[in-house]
């Protein structure tokens, strides 16, 4: 192999240019016995099969890895998704979890504002700050992030339908550092499609979604550059309960839909996809959960330089955050879910995810403890520094069982998004309900198999205890929401009205009309601008969805 | 009489903002498939919602689902609301992300029975059988 | 709410739980059901108009009753709804999904919502249904609609209750030919072509205005998503009410929609007697089933005979 033609080019076009900018974390890497660790192992003599469907690191088809030197040059980003209660409090865990050593926030937001109420809705009565943090204006905003350098730690904000409000509020929040948006990097979440189907936290019909959404893309693609604009996400929709094949195809079919509606408004598909990521779910069927990853990577390079005609290879590669799936945990025996969680995030490790969560052990229970969060991040820890797995690219590379896999599910994630396109495309499918049936079916059909012993879950239908110590419970503070509301209307009291009204009567004409909304947001937002009142402007021109029925 | 043809009418709901619907969606289907006649929601429904769905359908038990922790503002709403509206008889199964020391206060304030995460399908379905039948048993006079 | 006196009265307060509870003694075939049914034959049944809304499964029927409702809402009306669904033949159960799109009125005490299963009857669902239907128009409610997946001879019955019945279809759905050869096409006062966005539905009006063209029957082009041509269906629906009315067609319909109900409630009656007797002594029964069964008939009657001359002998003499 070593004088392949195939093999020569990636050393000299690809390995050494990376290794020139990025080298890798150490000089040499060893196995415990002090042998060498091979960067790459290579089959003997490469066939056809193997240059085009495996190929190299870093390299169309990225089946193998997006990078060429993958955990050798960096480890992924350890990310935790956490927040709760006011954004005082989501503050003081992200101080925590940074100096634990996480590299990335993750932010969570409560059910109010991901669905556009103000804390003071009365539909927001018992949930403000309950699983996640209160965002109201840019002020909450400002505090959430207080003392944490925005240019320097990349923050996730799990954010979906008011997504275009809250990356205005970190946009001015991150003006209060100093901070232009071209210094800016992160993710927002921006993957409407998937709330629909999985998530549930919608506002608005599909197709004015999808228009926020891309003029979300639009403008960053102009005033910030390094932020990744959606994270499409599979992740939700194997929670909600589909199959692994599902989980890909319903992603990628989102995919396929944003990346259309981007390149019918005009963007370059070279310039906006290399800031498109993906999100998605590690689970227990270990060997299925790493061939997965590296089909997806595969075919996901396919679909953009085929169908898409994307030439940048920043445009096809697929790179993902992974999640440990959490409907996999149980609240019996909660120390097993470490072991589960393990095996999950050494999936997903092996399988070449760039930033991982790992989820903690009480989670069928409470929001996280601190205690737990610490053991779930230390548990990536481990694998990162002791197991070893990080010193060769791709490992399993060449298993007849898991390449056979890979195959296996490529064809099948490839026929179901077939069907998507022929029952006229992701839209139509989830407004028909297609997309919810299949989810449903396989959740139903998973429940089943447990209920009849079929599938084994420990300590919950074999080696069940009796005894059951009940581990603590995270508490939150009762007063978050009485708080949240009455800074709320102090600031309605004490900003400049006039100047409100007039922005929303502003934003309500051009959401009406074609051009982008975000400059007219980002001033709305400025002069402390309600994300209740600027979703209520936005439901007046839009309308509201409502659920399709599955079954 | 006929009353044995159908073994209930259940109301399955999701009050507040909570879009967790992956159990609710199964304890729907099981009840359908062990033979209820079932009305599910939605996510998303205030409790007075749920509560006048109940009493306009005649339903013989009402199930609600939450999991994002606001059950003890959601349930009793339903209930109050289920009582004003002169359904306060109906019982009340909950479900869902509960910690065990509010389990007890909500019974106390009239659930009928509160599941949490990795019951078995089976045991709440024993329990809608036995909530509905006598429930219908009531309805319909059956001494 | 379990007193005869009490639900009856409630009725006409327009008291959900009565309205509820009076449904589900009819359904379950409770045997109180007859006295109530006694006392809530109000003239105002004769004012109140019937529609039925049927079509293959999701071409958007709930969603066009919910844009109904807020139409016949903003002009005062009070609305019912009895909404069909099919029992599951394995399990009995049954999925009620049609109001979930009609949510939006849960809190709206003028709209009056009932899921009903099938129940897996041959008969006996028209029985429910048009008593169904009977109560709410006696709490005051004109309209009722009535919803049903049209695909079964069952379904195709309960429409035959409504005094105007709508066809709903949608472009790309593929059961336009299941559905005219069903026949339900023949019987459809107006047919409505949903989700006329979708491509297709041009051709679908088109196909349909030439299998119309000899009968006089309104094609409706909605959008139903948007509420674009639900004024206009309404005002088509009101149209055929009025001319019915004055024609006297109104009339003869609703005759023949109480003999539907007579006939049905009476195959009912017939079923659960003959099915036990069946089973009391199944050796009696071998042979010809034409046979049998006129023998049983012949016996019933006879039974039923004698136990009304023994009862009311002053009829006979
Ligand atoms: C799957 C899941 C999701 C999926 C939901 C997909 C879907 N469509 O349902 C996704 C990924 C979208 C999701 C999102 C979120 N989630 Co979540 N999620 C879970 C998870 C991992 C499993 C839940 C599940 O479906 N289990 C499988 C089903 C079958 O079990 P079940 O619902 O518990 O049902 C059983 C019983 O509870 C009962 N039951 C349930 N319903 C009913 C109804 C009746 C009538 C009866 C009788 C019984 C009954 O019977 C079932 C059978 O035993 C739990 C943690 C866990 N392992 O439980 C967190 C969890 C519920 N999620 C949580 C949170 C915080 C969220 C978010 C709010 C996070 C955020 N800030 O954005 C979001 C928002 C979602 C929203 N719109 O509300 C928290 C809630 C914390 C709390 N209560 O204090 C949990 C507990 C995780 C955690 N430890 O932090 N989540
Ligand atoms: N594109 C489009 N979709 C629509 C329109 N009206 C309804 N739908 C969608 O069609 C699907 C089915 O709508 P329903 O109203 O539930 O249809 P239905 O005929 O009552 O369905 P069943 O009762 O299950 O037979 C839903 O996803 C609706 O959102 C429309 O005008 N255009
Ligand atoms: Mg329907």
């Amino acid at each position: 192999m070593n004088e392949h033609p195939a093999f020569v080019e990636w050393k000299e076009r690809v390995l050494k240019k990376t290794l020139e900018r990025f080298p890798e974390r150490q000089k040499e890497f060893k196995t415990d016995s002090g042998l060498p660790a091979e960067r790459l192992a290579l089959p003997e003599t490469p066939d056809e099969k193997y240059l085009s469907k495996i190929g190299f690191p870093g390299q169309y088809p990225f089946t193998r890895g997006v990078q060429p030197t993958m955990y050798r040059g960096r480890l992924w980003t350890m990310r935790q998704y956490a927040g709760f209660s006011s954004a005082e409090e989501s503050n003081k865990r992200y101080r925590y979890l940074l100096e634990q050593g996480t590299t990335g926030l993750s932010v969570a937001f409560d059910l109010p504002t991901q669905i556009g109420y103000d804390s003071d809705h009365k539909l927001s009565r018992g949930e403000v700050g309950r699983v996640g943090a209160a965002i109201d204006t840019f002020d909450d905003m400002e505090a959430l992030f207080n003392g944490i350098p925005l240019d320097k730690v990349s923050t996730s904000m799990t954010i979906n339908s008011p997504a275009a409000i809250l990356l205005a509020m970190y946009v001015v929040a991150a003006e209060k550092q100093g901070l232009k948006p071209a210094q800016l990097g992160g993710t927002v979440q921006n993957d409407i499609l998937k709330e629909y189907i999985a998530r549930g936290t919608y506002i608005f019909p599909p197709h004015p979604s999808i228009r926020l959404m891309t003029d979300i893309i639009e403008w960053c693609s102009r005033e910030m550059p390094q932020f990744n604009t959606v994270s499409v996400s599979g992740y939700h929709i194997r929670e909600a309960g589909s199959t692994a094949v599902q989980e890909i195809a319903f992603a990628f079919a989102n995919a396929c839909t944003y990346v259309e509606a981007a390149v019918s408004a005009g963007l370059n598909v070279d310039v906006f996809a290399p800031h498109m990521t993906f999100f998605f779910n590690a689970s227990s069927d270990f060997l299925e959960e790493i061939a997965k990853f590296r089909a997806a990577r595969r075919l996901w390079a396919k679909l953009m330089k085929e169908r898409f005609r994307a030439k940048d290879p920043g445009a096809q590669k697929l790179r993902f955050h992974t999640q440990t799936a959490g409907y996999s945990l149980t609240a019996q025996q909660v120390d097993n879910n470490i072991v589960r969680v393990t095996l999950q995030a050494l999936a997903a490790v092996l399988g070449g995810t760039q930033s991982l969560h790992t989820n903690s052990r009480d989670e069928a229970i409470t929001l996280p403890t601190e205690d737990s969060v610490r053991t779930a991040l230390r548990t990536q820890q481990i694998i990162a520094y002791e197991s070893g797995v990080c010193n060769t690219v791709d490992p399993f590379a060449g298993s007849y069982c898991i390449e056979n896999m890979t195959d296996r599910m490529e064809q099948e994630i490839s026929a179901l998004i077939g069907r998507i396109d022929a029952a006229g495309g992701m839209i139509a499918a989830i407004e028909s309900g297609f997309v919810q049936r299949q989810i449903e079916d396989s959740s139903y059909a998973y429940q089943k198999q447990i209920e009849s012993g079929e599938r084994v879950v420990i300590g919950l239908n074999k080696y069940q205890e009796s005894e059951e110590v009940s581990p603590p419970v995270f508490q939150i503070n009762k007063f978050t929401e009485e708080n949240q509301i009455m800074k709320l209307a102090n600031i309605r009291a004490k900003r400049d009205n006039q100047r409100v009204r007039k922005a929303l009567a502003r934003l309500e004409d051009v959401a009406r009309g074609k051009e982008n909304v975000m400059p007219y947001i980002i001033e709305a937002v400025r002069c402390y601008t309600t994300l209740g009142e600027i979703c209520d402007v936005l439901r007046s021109v839009f309308g509201v969805y409502e659920e399709a029925k599955g079954y | 009489m006929d009353i044995q043809r159908c073994r209930g009418r259940v109301l399955i709901g999701k009050p507040g903002l909570d879009g967790h619907d992956r159990g609710a969606k199964i304890i729907a289907r099981s009840l359908r498939d062990d033979g209820f006649e079932v009305i599910y929601t939605g996510i998303r429904r205030t409790p007075e919602e749920i509560a006048l769905t109940a009493i306009q359908e005649d339903v013989d038990a009402v199930g609600l689902s939450v999991l994002s922790g606001a059950h003890n503002e959601l349930f009793p709403e339903v209930l109050r609301a289920l009582h004003q509206a002169k359904g306060g008889d109906i019982p009340v199964i909950g479900g869902g992300i509960i910690p065990r020391e509010d389990i007890q206060h909500l019974k106390e304030l009239g659930m009928y029975e509160i599941f949490t995460t990795g019951t078995p399908v089976q045991t709440i379905l024993n329990t809608f059988r036995e909530a509905t039948e006598r429930y219908r048993q009531k309805k319909h006079k059956i001494p | 709410m379990n007193d005869i006196d009490e639900i009856v009265k409630g009725i006409y307060l327009k008291e959900p739980r009565a309205i509820g509870r009076a449904i589900s003694i009819i359904e379950d075939g409770d045997q109180r059901a007859g006295a109530i049914l006694k006392q809530i034959n109000a003239k105002s049944i004769q004012d109140s108009t019937i529609v039925g809304i049927t079509g293959p499964i999701g071409t958007g029927k709930s969603t066009i009753i919910n844009q109904l409702i807020a139409h016949y809402r903003t002009q005062g009306g009070r609305v019912g709804i009895v909404a069909i669904d099919p029992s599951s033949p394995v399990s009995g159960g049954a999925l009620l999904g049609d109001r979930i799109r009609m949510m939006r009125h849960a809190m709206d005490k003028d709209v009056v919502i009932r899921s009903m299963a099938t129940r897996g009857k041959q008969g006996g669902l028209c029985a429910s249904a048009a008593a169904a239907v009977r109560i709410m128009i006696c709490s005051g409610c004109n309209p009722v609609i009535i919803e049903t997946v049209g695909v079964g001879q069952a379904e195709i019955d309960v429409v035959g209750l409504a005094d105007i019945t709508v066809l709903v279809l949608a472009p790309g759905a593929g059961d336009e030919i299941q559905v005219m050869k069903a026949g339900i096409i023949e019987i459809a006062d107006i047919v409505v072509v949903n989700k006329a966005e979708c491509p297709g539905a041009d051709s679908l009006i088109m196909e349909l205005e030439n299998v119309l063209h000899q009968r006089n029957c309104a094609v409706c082009r909605v959008i139903a998503r948007e509420a674009y041509g639900i004024e206009n269906l309404a005002t088509a629906i009101g149209k055929i009410d009025r001319e019915r009315r004055k024609s006297g067609q109104f009339t003869g319909k609703r005759k023949q929609i109480r003999e539907t109900e007579i006939i049905d409630c009476a195959i009912e009656m017939m079923r659960d007697e003959i099915r036990s007797r069946l089973q009391e002594c199944p050796g009696n029964y071998t042979g010809d089933p034409r046979a049998i069964a006129r023998k049983l008939i012949d016996d019933i009657c006879v039974t039923e005979l004698d136990m009304l001359k023994r009862k009311r002998p002053e009829v006979f003499s």
